[in-house]
Protein backbone atom coordinates (compact mmCIF):
# COMPACT_ATOMS: atom_id res chain seq x y z
CA UNK A 1 0.00 0.00 0.00
CA UNK A 2 2.85 2.35 -0.77
CA UNK A 3 1.48 4.26 -3.28
CA UNK A 4 -1.50 4.72 -1.52
CA UNK A 5 0.19 5.83 1.88
CA UNK A 6 1.73 8.19 -0.60
CA UNK A 7 -1.40 9.90 -1.94
CA UNK A 8 -3.75 9.73 1.85
CA UNK A 9 -1.12 11.41 3.65
CA UNK A 10 -2.17 11.61 7.20
CA UNK A 11 -2.00 15.71 6.58
CA UNK A 12 -4.73 15.39 3.89
CA UNK A 13 -6.93 12.67 5.77
CA UNK A 14 -6.86 15.50 8.61
CA UNK A 15 -7.47 18.16 6.47
CA UNK A 16 -10.72 16.28 4.51
CA UNK A 17 -12.01 15.44 8.67
CA UNK A 18 -11.77 18.95 9.75
CA UNK A 19 -11.75 21.40 6.63
CA UNK A 20 -10.19 24.68 7.77
CA UNK A 21 -11.82 28.19 6.16
CA UNK A 22 -15.46 26.17 5.80
CA UNK A 23 -18.02 28.67 5.44
CA UNK A 24 -19.65 31.82 2.99
CA UNK A 25 -19.00 35.53 3.01
CA UNK A 26 -21.45 37.70 2.19
CA UNK A 27 -21.09 38.88 -1.67
CA UNK A 28 -20.92 41.28 -2.27
CA UNK A 29 -18.82 42.65 -0.94
CA UNK A 30 -16.82 39.37 -1.44
CA UNK A 31 -16.47 37.77 -4.45
CA UNK A 32 -18.44 34.45 -5.22
CA UNK A 33 -16.88 31.71 -7.59
CA UNK A 34 -18.06 28.62 -8.34
CA UNK A 35 -15.71 25.65 -9.68
CA UNK A 36 -17.46 22.17 -11.02
CA UNK A 37 -15.82 19.00 -12.17
CA UNK A 38 -18.59 17.16 -14.43
CA UNK A 39 -16.99 13.83 -14.54
CA UNK A 40 -16.85 13.07 -11.23
CA UNK A 41 -19.26 15.55 -9.81
CA UNK A 42 -17.54 17.63 -7.32
CA UNK A 43 -18.42 21.34 -6.52
CA UNK A 44 -16.42 24.22 -4.54
CA UNK A 45 -17.88 27.52 -4.06
CA UNK A 46 -14.77 30.15 -3.33
CA UNK A 47 -15.19 33.65 -1.52
CA UNK A 48 -12.86 35.68 -1.51
CA UNK A 49 -12.26 39.19 -0.04
CA UNK A 50 -9.97 41.48 -1.19
CA UNK A 51 -8.66 44.65 0.61
CA UNK A 52 -6.13 46.45 -0.27
CA UNK A 53 -3.81 44.02 -2.69
CA UNK A 54 -4.27 41.74 0.24
CA UNK A 55 -6.51 38.34 0.52
CA UNK A 56 -8.00 39.06 3.08
CA UNK A 57 -10.32 36.65 4.07
CA UNK A 58 -11.47 33.06 2.19
CA UNK A 59 -14.28 30.96 3.04
CA UNK A 60 -15.03 27.81 0.91
CA UNK A 61 -17.91 25.50 0.64
CA UNK A 62 -18.65 22.00 -1.55
CA UNK A 63 -18.32 18.50 -1.77
CA UNK A 64 -15.83 16.12 -3.36
CA UNK A 65 -13.37 13.61 -2.51
CA UNK A 66 -10.71 13.81 -0.21
CA UNK A 67 -8.42 14.84 -2.21
CA UNK A 68 -10.53 18.33 -3.57
CA UNK A 69 -11.48 18.95 -0.14
CA UNK A 70 -8.45 18.97 1.43
CA UNK A 71 -6.60 20.42 -1.05
CA UNK A 72 -9.07 23.46 -1.08
CA UNK A 73 -8.63 23.04 2.73
CA UNK A 74 -4.60 23.77 2.56
CA UNK A 75 -4.69 25.95 -0.17
CA UNK A 76 -7.21 28.01 2.13
CA UNK A 77 -4.72 28.09 4.78
CA UNK A 78 -1.55 28.84 3.01
CA UNK A 79 -3.25 31.68 0.92
CA UNK A 80 -5.54 33.74 3.57
CA UNK A 81 -4.15 36.64 5.02
CA UNK A 82 -1.33 37.17 1.87
CA UNK A 83 -0.74 39.82 -0.49
CA UNK A 84 -1.84 39.01 -3.98
CA UNK A 85 1.69 38.63 -5.73
CA UNK A 86 2.22 36.26 -2.88
CA UNK A 87 -0.92 34.04 -3.24
CA UNK A 88 -0.41 34.07 -7.07
CA UNK A 89 2.80 33.06 -6.36
CA UNK A 90 1.80 29.93 -4.47
CA UNK A 91 -0.84 29.47 -7.27
CA UNK A 92 2.17 28.94 -9.49
CA UNK A 93 4.44 26.65 -7.30
CA UNK A 94 1.56 24.03 -6.61
CA UNK A 95 0.68 24.25 -10.27
CA UNK A 96 4.36 23.45 -11.00
CA UNK A 97 4.13 20.58 -7.90
CA UNK A 98 0.73 19.23 -10.25
CA UNK A 99 2.34 18.74 -13.34
CA UNK A 100 6.35 17.38 -12.14
CA UNK A 101 6.13 13.87 -13.60
CA UNK A 102 7.14 10.60 -11.46
CA UNK A 103 10.30 10.37 -13.49
CA UNK A 104 11.48 13.69 -12.11
CA UNK A 105 11.16 13.15 -8.95
CA UNK A 106 14.09 12.51 -7.08
CA UNK A 107 14.96 9.33 -4.91
CA UNK A 108 14.02 10.77 -1.29
CA UNK A 109 10.41 10.98 -3.32
CA UNK A 110 11.13 15.37 -3.43
CA UNK A 111 10.36 16.73 -6.68
CA UNK A 112 13.47 18.06 -8.09
CA UNK A 113 12.11 21.57 -9.39
CA UNK A 114 9.61 22.32 -7.06
CA UNK A 115 10.36 24.75 -3.56
CA UNK A 116 8.39 22.35 -1.43
CA UNK A 117 9.54 25.08 1.47
CA UNK A 118 7.58 27.50 -0.03
CA UNK A 119 4.62 25.17 0.12
CA UNK A 120 4.72 24.08 3.70
CA UNK A 121 1.91 21.93 4.22
CA UNK A 122 0.71 21.79 0.56
CA UNK A 123 4.07 19.58 -0.28
CA UNK A 124 1.39 16.56 1.24
CA UNK A 125 -0.30 16.86 -1.83
CA UNK A 126 2.66 15.39 -3.93
CA UNK A 127 1.57 12.24 -4.05
CA UNK A 128 -1.13 13.05 -6.20
CA UNK A 129 1.38 13.60 -9.30
CA UNK A 130 1.07 9.81 -8.96
CA UNK A 131 -2.24 8.97 -9.77
CA UNK A 132 -3.04 11.29 -13.14
CA UNK A 133 -6.50 10.60 -12.91
CA UNK A 134 -6.81 12.44 -9.71
CA UNK A 135 -4.87 15.77 -10.76
CA UNK A 136 -7.84 17.34 -11.71
CA UNK A 137 -8.84 16.81 -7.87
CA UNK A 138 -6.29 18.27 -6.78
CA UNK A 139 -6.38 21.42 -8.74
CA UNK A 140 -9.75 21.74 -9.03
CA UNK A 141 -10.18 24.93 -6.02
CA UNK A 142 -6.57 26.34 -7.16
CA UNK A 143 -8.39 26.98 -10.53
CA UNK A 144 -11.45 28.50 -8.54
CA UNK A 145 -9.04 30.64 -6.95
CA UNK A 146 -7.25 31.73 -9.93
CA UNK A 147 -10.91 32.62 -11.61
CA UNK A 148 -12.20 34.59 -8.51
CA UNK A 149 -9.09 36.39 -8.29
CA UNK A 150 -9.34 37.99 -11.79
CA UNK A 151 -12.70 38.76 -11.13
CA UNK A 152 -11.72 40.71 -7.66
CA UNK A 153 -8.78 42.42 -9.90
CA UNK A 154 -11.20 43.38 -12.66
CA UNK B 1 -29.46 -27.32 -20.89
CA UNK B 2 -25.54 -26.69 -21.46
CA UNK B 3 -23.05 -27.23 -18.86
CA UNK B 4 -21.81 -23.80 -17.45
CA UNK B 5 -18.66 -22.58 -15.80
CA UNK B 6 -17.59 -19.36 -15.29
CA UNK B 7 -13.71 -20.96 -15.02
CA UNK B 8 -14.20 -22.09 -18.11
CA UNK B 9 -15.35 -18.56 -18.86
CA UNK B 10 -12.28 -17.34 -17.39
CA UNK B 11 -9.72 -19.40 -18.93
CA UNK B 12 -11.13 -17.88 -22.28
CA UNK B 13 -10.46 -14.10 -21.41
CA UNK B 14 -6.76 -13.25 -21.20
CA UNK B 15 -7.31 -10.08 -19.58
CA UNK B 16 -8.16 -11.99 -16.64
CA UNK B 17 -4.73 -13.16 -15.90
CA UNK B 18 -3.18 -9.55 -15.86
CA UNK B 19 -1.80 -8.74 -12.25
CA UNK B 20 -2.52 -5.23 -10.87
CA UNK B 21 -0.26 -4.09 -8.56
CA UNK B 22 1.48 -7.68 -8.02
CA UNK B 23 -2.55 -8.81 -7.30
CA UNK B 24 -4.86 -11.18 -9.85
CA UNK B 25 -7.44 -8.78 -11.32
CA UNK B 26 -10.18 -8.51 -9.62
CA UNK B 27 -12.70 -7.20 -12.64
CA UNK B 28 -16.05 -5.56 -11.30
CA UNK B 29 -17.17 -3.26 -13.89
CA UNK B 30 -19.10 -5.51 -16.38
CA UNK B 31 -21.63 -2.77 -16.35
CA UNK B 32 -19.22 -0.05 -17.86
CA UNK B 33 -17.74 -2.60 -20.20
CA UNK B 34 -17.31 -6.15 -20.41
CA UNK B 35 -14.07 -8.61 -21.00
CA UNK B 36 -13.52 -9.98 -24.17
CA UNK B 37 -13.10 -13.66 -24.90
CA UNK B 38 -10.65 -14.80 -27.11
CA UNK B 39 -13.23 -16.39 -29.04
CA UNK B 40 -13.72 -12.58 -30.28
CA UNK B 41 -10.29 -11.75 -30.10
CA UNK B 42 -9.23 -14.39 -32.45
CA UNK B 43 -12.57 -13.61 -35.28
CA UNK B 44 -11.34 -10.07 -35.57
CA UNK B 45 -7.16 -10.56 -35.99
CA UNK B 46 -8.13 -13.12 -38.51
CA UNK B 47 -10.76 -11.20 -40.37
CA UNK B 48 -7.83 -8.29 -40.40
CA UNK B 49 -5.29 -10.84 -41.27
CA UNK B 50 -7.30 -12.68 -44.00
CA UNK B 51 -10.54 -11.12 -45.09
CA UNK B 52 -10.50 -7.47 -45.10
CA UNK B 53 -12.07 -5.47 -47.76
CA UNK B 54 -14.89 -2.83 -47.80
CA UNK B 55 -18.31 -4.11 -47.86
CA UNK B 56 -20.86 -3.57 -50.77
CA UNK B 57 -18.31 -2.39 -53.27
CA UNK B 58 -15.98 -4.83 -54.54
CA UNK B 59 -16.59 -8.02 -56.56
CA UNK B 60 -13.05 -9.16 -56.06
CA UNK B 61 -12.94 -12.61 -53.24
CA UNK B 62 -12.41 -10.85 -50.36
CA UNK B 63 -14.58 -8.27 -50.24
CA UNK B 64 -17.09 -10.90 -51.19
CA UNK B 65 -15.84 -12.60 -47.89
CA UNK B 66 -15.96 -9.25 -46.06
CA UNK B 67 -19.42 -8.84 -47.12
CA UNK B 68 -20.63 -11.95 -46.18
CA UNK B 69 -18.98 -11.97 -42.68
CA UNK B 70 -20.12 -8.47 -42.03
CA UNK B 71 -23.98 -9.32 -43.15
CA UNK B 72 -23.31 -12.70 -41.83
CA UNK B 73 -23.49 -10.48 -38.28
CA UNK B 74 -26.54 -9.17 -38.93
CA UNK B 75 -28.29 -12.43 -39.09
CA UNK B 76 -26.66 -13.66 -36.01
CA UNK B 77 -27.93 -10.66 -34.18
CA UNK B 78 -31.07 -10.60 -35.72
CA UNK B 79 -31.65 -14.51 -34.60
CA UNK B 80 -30.12 -13.59 -31.18
CA UNK B 81 -32.96 -11.16 -29.86
CA UNK B 82 -35.49 -13.41 -32.22
CA UNK B 83 -36.04 -10.60 -34.82
CA UNK B 84 -39.17 -11.15 -36.44
CA UNK B 85 -38.23 -10.20 -39.91
CA UNK B 86 -34.38 -11.01 -39.78
CA UNK B 87 -31.68 -9.74 -40.76
CA UNK B 88 -33.51 -7.03 -42.37
CA UNK B 89 -34.16 -5.43 -39.12
CA UNK B 90 -30.72 -4.81 -37.61
CA UNK B 91 -29.06 -1.53 -38.00
CA UNK B 92 -25.64 -1.51 -37.12
CA UNK B 93 -24.55 1.70 -35.38
CA UNK B 94 -21.01 2.92 -33.47
CA UNK B 95 -22.90 2.03 -29.89
CA UNK B 96 -26.10 2.02 -27.67
CA UNK B 97 -26.29 6.00 -27.82
CA UNK B 98 -25.87 6.23 -31.40
CA UNK B 99 -28.77 4.00 -31.78
CA UNK B 100 -30.60 6.31 -29.98
CA UNK B 101 -29.76 9.44 -31.22
CA UNK B 102 -30.89 7.56 -34.67
CA UNK B 103 -34.69 6.67 -32.62
CA UNK B 104 -34.80 10.29 -31.49
CA UNK B 105 -33.65 12.02 -34.84
CA UNK B 106 -34.98 10.08 -37.38
CA UNK B 107 -38.20 8.01 -35.79
CA UNK B 108 -38.97 10.53 -33.09
CA UNK B 109 -38.56 13.69 -35.29
CA UNK B 110 -40.67 11.97 -38.73
CA UNK B 111 -43.44 10.67 -36.50
CA UNK B 112 -43.73 13.40 -33.15
CA UNK B 113 -44.88 17.10 -32.93
CA UNK B 114 -45.29 19.83 -30.48
CA UNK B 115 -47.02 18.53 -27.49
CA UNK B 116 -46.55 14.53 -28.19
CA UNK B 117 -44.94 12.54 -24.76
CA UNK B 118 -41.96 10.45 -24.74
CA UNK B 119 -42.19 8.96 -21.67
CA UNK B 120 -39.02 7.74 -19.81
CA UNK B 121 -38.27 6.94 -16.55
CA UNK B 122 -35.64 8.65 -13.37
CA UNK B 123 -33.49 5.64 -13.78
CA UNK B 124 -32.42 6.15 -17.52
CA UNK B 125 -28.98 6.39 -19.09
CA UNK B 126 -28.30 9.43 -20.52
CA UNK B 127 -28.68 8.29 -23.57
CA UNK B 128 -32.54 7.96 -22.97
CA UNK B 129 -32.70 11.31 -21.87
CA UNK B 130 -30.59 13.56 -24.05
CA UNK B 131 -31.62 12.87 -27.36
CA UNK B 132 -35.23 13.01 -26.41
CA UNK B 133 -34.25 16.90 -24.65
CA UNK B 134 -33.07 17.88 -28.03
CA UNK B 135 -35.51 16.89 -29.89
CA UNK B 136 -37.63 18.77 -27.42
CA UNK B 137 -35.74 22.23 -28.56
CA UNK B 138 -36.75 21.38 -32.55
CA UNK B 139 -40.41 19.97 -32.23
CA UNK B 140 -41.68 20.59 -28.52
CA UNK B 141 -42.24 17.51 -27.60
CA UNK B 142 -42.85 17.13 -23.75
CA UNK B 143 -40.64 14.50 -22.12
CA UNK B 144 -42.12 13.10 -19.16
CA UNK B 145 -40.48 11.01 -16.36
CA UNK B 146 -41.34 7.38 -14.46
CA UNK B 147 -40.60 8.58 -10.84
CA UNK B 148 -38.91 5.54 -8.89
CA UNK B 149 -39.90 4.44 -5.61
CA UNK B 150 -37.94 4.71 -2.21
CA UNK B 151 -37.42 1.12 -2.87
CA UNK B 152 -35.84 1.49 -6.35
CA UNK B 153 -38.70 0.51 -8.92
CA UNK B 154 -40.47 2.05 -11.25
CA UNK B 155 -43.55 3.88 -9.42
CA UNK B 156 -46.19 2.81 -12.02
CA UNK B 157 -48.79 3.32 -9.19
CA UNK B 158 -50.38 6.59 -11.28
CA UNK B 159 -49.38 4.73 -14.98
CA UNK B 160 -52.79 5.72 -16.97
CA UNK B 161 -52.07 9.43 -16.03
CA UNK B 162 -48.39 8.91 -17.05
CA UNK B 163 -49.37 7.63 -20.27
CA UNK B 164 -51.37 10.61 -21.30
CA UNK B 165 -50.22 11.96 -24.72
CA UNK B 166 -47.45 9.21 -24.82
CA UNK B 167 -46.38 8.45 -28.17
CA UNK B 168 -43.06 6.89 -26.93
CA UNK B 169 -42.13 4.82 -23.90
CA UNK B 170 -38.57 4.71 -24.11
CA UNK B 171 -37.04 2.51 -20.75
CA UNK B 172 -34.03 0.90 -19.52
CA UNK B 173 -34.35 -2.70 -19.58
CA UNK B 174 -32.29 -2.90 -16.25
CA UNK B 175 -30.95 0.17 -14.91
CA UNK B 176 -27.04 0.16 -14.91
CA UNK B 177 -26.84 1.78 -11.72
CA UNK B 178 -29.47 0.40 -9.49
CA UNK B 179 -29.21 -3.47 -11.25
CA UNK B 180 -33.53 -2.78 -11.15
CA UNK B 181 -34.62 -5.14 -14.01
CA UNK B 182 -37.82 -3.33 -15.19
CA UNK B 183 -40.86 -5.40 -16.02
CA UNK B 184 -41.04 -4.32 -19.89
CA UNK B 185 -43.71 -7.12 -20.89
CA UNK B 186 -46.19 -5.06 -18.57
CA UNK B 187 -44.82 -1.76 -19.78
CA UNK B 188 -45.46 -2.76 -23.37
CA UNK B 189 -48.54 -3.98 -22.94
CA UNK B 190 -49.35 -0.40 -20.86
CA UNK B 191 -47.76 1.57 -24.11
CA UNK B 192 -49.37 -0.42 -26.69
CA UNK B 193 -53.01 -0.29 -24.73
CA UNK B 194 -52.73 3.62 -25.07
CA UNK B 195 -51.39 3.64 -28.59
CA UNK B 196 -47.77 4.22 -27.75
CA UNK B 197 -44.99 2.04 -29.12
CA UNK B 198 -41.92 1.09 -26.58
CA UNK B 199 -38.45 1.16 -26.97
CA UNK B 200 -36.27 -0.56 -24.66
CA UNK B 201 -32.30 0.16 -23.51
CA UNK B 202 -31.03 -3.17 -23.52
CA UNK B 203 -27.56 -1.73 -22.79
CA UNK B 204 -27.54 -3.17 -19.53
CA UNK B 205 -30.22 -6.46 -20.20
CA UNK B 206 -29.03 -8.18 -23.26
CA UNK B 207 -25.85 -8.73 -22.27
CA UNK B 208 -27.24 -10.67 -18.92
CA UNK B 209 -30.57 -11.99 -20.18
CA UNK B 210 -32.06 -13.65 -22.77
CA UNK B 211 -33.98 -11.09 -25.05
CA UNK B 212 -36.64 -12.29 -27.57
CA UNK B 213 -38.37 -9.32 -29.02
CA UNK B 214 -41.28 -10.96 -30.07
CA UNK B 215 -42.16 -12.55 -26.88
CA UNK B 216 -41.55 -8.98 -24.84
CA UNK B 217 -43.83 -7.58 -27.90
CA UNK B 218 -41.64 -4.20 -28.03
CA UNK B 219 -41.14 -2.11 -30.86
CA UNK B 220 -37.75 -0.54 -30.59
CA UNK B 221 -34.65 -2.30 -28.85
CA UNK B 222 -31.33 -0.76 -28.48
CA UNK B 223 -27.79 -2.45 -27.25
CA UNK B 224 -24.05 -2.45 -27.55
CA UNK B 225 -21.61 -4.99 -28.21
CA UNK B 226 -19.03 -3.53 -26.12
CA UNK B 227 -20.89 -5.07 -22.71
CA UNK B 228 -22.48 -8.20 -23.92
CA UNK B 229 -18.17 -9.41 -24.34
CA UNK B 230 -18.02 -7.88 -27.46
CA UNK B 231 -15.44 -5.22 -29.49
CA UNK B 232 -16.20 -1.02 -28.85
CA UNK B 233 -17.37 0.63 -31.87
CA UNK B 234 -20.42 -1.29 -32.86
CA UNK B 235 -24.38 -1.01 -31.32
CA UNK B 236 -27.78 -2.00 -32.93
CA UNK B 237 -31.12 -0.51 -33.53
CA UNK B 238 -33.75 -3.15 -33.94
CA UNK B 239 -37.36 -2.48 -35.04
CA UNK B 240 -39.69 -4.06 -36.91
CA UNK B 241 -39.42 -4.14 -40.80
CA UNK B 242 -42.83 -2.13 -41.16
CA UNK B 243 -41.58 0.93 -38.83
CA UNK B 244 -38.16 0.44 -40.32
CA UNK B 245 -38.95 1.13 -43.92
CA UNK B 246 -40.87 4.50 -42.97
CA UNK B 247 -37.92 6.11 -40.63
CA UNK B 248 -35.88 8.62 -43.28
CA UNK B 249 -32.41 8.69 -43.52
CA UNK B 250 -30.18 9.60 -40.29
CA UNK B 251 -26.53 10.25 -41.37
CA UNK B 252 -26.09 10.91 -45.25
CA UNK B 253 -22.89 10.04 -47.12
CA UNK B 254 -22.05 6.88 -48.82
CA UNK B 255 -23.62 3.36 -48.78
CA UNK B 256 -26.93 4.37 -47.55
CA UNK B 257 -27.84 5.78 -50.82
CA UNK B 258 -29.95 4.07 -53.82
CA UNK B 259 -29.03 6.87 -56.09
CA UNK B 260 -27.37 10.22 -55.89
CA UNK B 261 -28.19 12.91 -58.67
CA UNK B 262 -27.45 16.41 -59.51
CA UNK B 263 -30.62 17.29 -57.86
CA UNK B 264 -30.67 15.04 -54.97
CA UNK B 265 -30.28 11.67 -53.51
CA UNK B 266 -32.54 8.43 -53.17
CA UNK B 267 -32.13 6.79 -49.99
CA UNK B 268 -31.18 3.16 -50.10
CA UNK B 269 -33.57 0.33 -48.63
CA UNK B 270 -33.53 -1.43 -45.52
CA UNK B 271 -30.75 -1.47 -42.79
CA UNK B 272 -27.90 -0.09 -44.77
CA UNK B 273 -30.15 3.32 -45.39
CA UNK B 274 -29.17 4.09 -41.81
CA UNK B 275 -25.12 2.74 -41.75
CA UNK B 276 -23.54 6.01 -43.57
CA UNK B 277 -19.86 5.38 -44.77
CA UNK B 278 -17.44 2.10 -44.49
CA UNK B 279 -19.32 0.26 -41.24
CA UNK B 280 -17.67 -1.12 -38.46
CA UNK B 281 -17.16 -4.98 -40.21
CA UNK B 282 -14.33 -6.18 -37.83
CA UNK B 283 -16.22 -5.11 -35.41
CA UNK B 284 -19.39 -6.86 -36.80
CA UNK B 285 -17.42 -10.02 -36.97
CA UNK B 286 -16.37 -9.59 -33.40
CA UNK B 287 -19.71 -8.79 -32.54
CA UNK B 288 -20.92 -11.87 -34.57
CA UNK B 289 -18.14 -13.95 -32.56
CA UNK B 290 -19.55 -12.90 -29.27
CA UNK B 291 -23.08 -13.57 -29.83
CA UNK B 292 -22.03 -17.24 -30.61
CA UNK B 293 -20.17 -17.43 -27.38
CA UNK B 294 -22.83 -16.12 -25.40
CA UNK B 295 -24.99 -18.63 -27.23
CA UNK B 296 -23.30 -21.39 -26.26
CA UNK B 297 -22.85 -20.88 -22.82
CA UNK B 298 -26.79 -20.29 -23.04
CA UNK B 299 -28.02 -16.80 -21.93
CA UNK B 300 -30.25 -18.45 -19.06
CA UNK B 301 -27.21 -20.18 -17.41
CA UNK B 302 -25.83 -16.76 -17.84
CA UNK B 303 -28.61 -14.87 -15.92
CA UNK B 304 -28.63 -17.73 -12.82
CA UNK B 305 -25.15 -17.36 -12.52
CA UNK B 306 -24.95 -13.46 -12.13
CA UNK B 307 -28.28 -13.45 -10.11
CA UNK B 308 -26.34 -16.08 -7.88
CA UNK B 309 -23.71 -14.13 -7.50
CA UNK B 310 -25.14 -10.74 -6.71
CA UNK B 311 -27.37 -12.87 -4.52
CA UNK B 312 -24.44 -13.60 -2.42
CA UNK B 313 -22.44 -10.31 -2.03
CA UNK B 314 -26.19 -8.43 -0.99
CA UNK B 315 -26.42 -10.75 1.57
CA UNK B 316 -23.36 -10.01 2.67
CA UNK B 317 -22.03 -6.57 2.80
CA UNK B 318 -24.39 -5.72 5.99
CA UNK B 319 -22.78 -8.22 8.08
CA UNK B 320 -19.65 -6.99 7.37
CA UNK B 321 -20.08 -3.33 7.36
CA UNK B 322 -23.11 -3.00 10.08
CA UNK B 323 -24.64 -0.67 7.96
CA UNK B 324 -21.55 1.37 7.18
CA UNK B 325 -22.29 0.23 3.59
CA UNK B 326 -25.83 0.86 2.28
CA UNK B 327 -26.48 -0.53 -1.04
CA UNK B 328 -28.23 1.92 -3.34
CA UNK B 329 -30.57 -0.67 -5.15
CA UNK B 330 -33.28 -3.28 -4.64
CA UNK B 331 -32.75 -5.32 -1.59
CA UNK B 332 -35.54 -8.13 -2.69
CA UNK B 333 -33.48 -10.00 -5.10
CA UNK B 334 -36.39 -11.17 -7.50
CA UNK B 335 -36.25 -9.04 -10.92
CA UNK B 336 -32.63 -7.68 -9.78
CA UNK B 337 -29.14 -8.31 -12.03
CA UNK B 338 -25.66 -7.79 -10.60
CA UNK B 339 -25.30 -4.60 -10.76
CA UNK B 340 -24.33 -3.31 -7.16
CA UNK B 341 -24.52 0.82 -6.20
CA UNK B 342 -22.21 1.04 -2.72
CA UNK B 343 -22.39 4.32 -0.87
CA UNK B 344 -20.01 3.96 1.72
CA UNK B 345 -20.91 6.50 4.96
CA UNK B 346 -18.13 9.42 5.04
CA UNK B 347 -15.80 7.94 2.18
CA UNK B 348 -15.59 9.75 -1.28
CA UNK B 349 -16.98 7.37 -4.08
CA UNK B 350 -13.38 8.48 -5.54
CA UNK B 351 -11.76 7.58 -2.86
CA UNK B 352 -13.00 4.18 -2.40
CA UNK B 353 -12.53 3.06 -5.69
CA UNK B 354 -8.57 4.80 -5.35
CA UNK B 355 -8.20 2.01 -2.19
CA UNK B 356 -10.05 -0.63 -4.29
CA UNK B 357 -7.25 0.04 -7.42
CA UNK B 358 -4.79 -1.00 -4.81
CA UNK B 359 -6.77 -4.42 -4.39
CA UNK B 360 -6.71 -4.48 -7.97
CA UNK B 361 -10.01 -4.05 -7.71
CA UNK B 362 -11.99 -2.63 -11.33
CA UNK B 363 -15.02 -0.97 -10.25
CA UNK B 364 -16.45 2.67 -11.41
CA UNK B 365 -16.97 5.26 -8.79
CA UNK B 366 -19.18 8.29 -10.19
CA UNK B 367 -23.11 9.25 -11.24
CA UNK B 368 -22.97 6.40 -14.02
CA UNK B 369 -24.14 9.07 -16.76
CA UNK B 370 -27.46 8.98 -14.94
CA UNK B 371 -27.84 12.26 -13.01
CA UNK B 372 -31.39 12.32 -12.85
CA UNK B 373 -31.40 8.96 -10.74
CA UNK B 374 -28.62 10.12 -8.56
CA UNK B 375 -30.14 13.48 -7.87
CA UNK B 376 -33.20 11.51 -7.06
CA UNK B 377 -31.31 9.73 -3.92
CA UNK B 378 -29.19 13.23 -3.44
CA UNK B 379 -26.34 11.37 -4.18
CA UNK B 380 -23.17 12.67 -5.94
CA UNK B 381 -21.67 9.75 -7.35
CA UNK B 382 -22.37 5.48 -5.83
CA UNK B 383 -19.54 2.91 -6.57
CA UNK B 384 -20.64 0.27 -8.79
CA UNK B 385 -19.89 -3.06 -9.05
CA UNK B 386 -20.93 -5.56 -11.32
CA UNK B 387 -20.94 -8.60 -12.52
CA UNK B 388 -20.21 -10.69 -15.83
CA UNK B 389 -20.60 -14.51 -16.88
CA UNK B 390 -16.53 -14.89 -15.91
CA UNK B 391 -17.31 -13.84 -12.15
CA UNK B 392 -16.75 -15.48 -9.39
CA UNK B 393 -18.05 -15.54 -5.70
CA UNK B 394 -13.79 -14.80 -4.86
CA UNK B 395 -14.60 -11.55 -6.82
CA UNK B 396 -17.07 -10.50 -3.80
CA UNK B 397 -14.31 -11.24 -1.57
CA UNK B 398 -11.81 -9.60 -2.92
CA UNK B 399 -14.14 -6.38 -3.31
CA UNK B 400 -15.11 -7.27 0.65
CA UNK B 401 -11.36 -6.97 1.57
CA UNK B 402 -10.94 -4.12 -0.03
CA UNK B 403 -13.96 -1.99 0.80
CA UNK B 404 -13.33 -3.20 4.59
CA UNK B 405 -9.90 -1.35 4.12
CA UNK B 406 -11.07 1.69 2.73
CA UNK B 407 -13.83 1.54 5.44
CA UNK B 408 -10.95 1.73 8.05
CA UNK B 409 -8.74 4.11 6.59
CA UNK B 410 -11.00 6.89 6.17
CA UNK B 411 -13.22 5.82 9.14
Amino acid sequence: MTNLDDLYREIILDHYRSPRNRGELEAPPAVRVEGFNPLCGDEIVVYLDVEEGVLANIKMTGTGCSISQSSASLMSAAVKGKPLDQVRATIATFKELMTVHESTLAHDGEPARVDLRALGELAALQGVVKFPVRIKCATLAWNTLVQGLDEAVA
Amino acid sequence: MTSFSARRVRADIPQLNRLIYDRPITYLDSASTSLQPNAVIDAMSRYYQLRHANVHRAVYQTASEATAAYEGARESVAHFINAPGGAGEIVFTKNATESFNLLAKSWGAKNLASGDVVLVSEMEHHANIVPWFQLRETTGIEVRFIPVTDDYRLDLSRSEELMRGVKLLSVAGMSNVLGTINPIGELAALAHRHGALIAVDGAQSVAHSATDVVALDIDFLIFTGHKMLGPTGIGVFWTREDILHTMPPFLGGGGMIADVRTDGYTPANGPTRFEAGTPPIAEAVGLNAAVHYLEGLGMTNVTRHEHALAADALSRFDEEFQGRVRIIGPADTTDRGGVISLDVEGVHPHDVAQVLDQFGVCVRPGHHCAKPLMRRFGLAATVRASYGPYSLTKDTDVLLEALGHAVKMFG
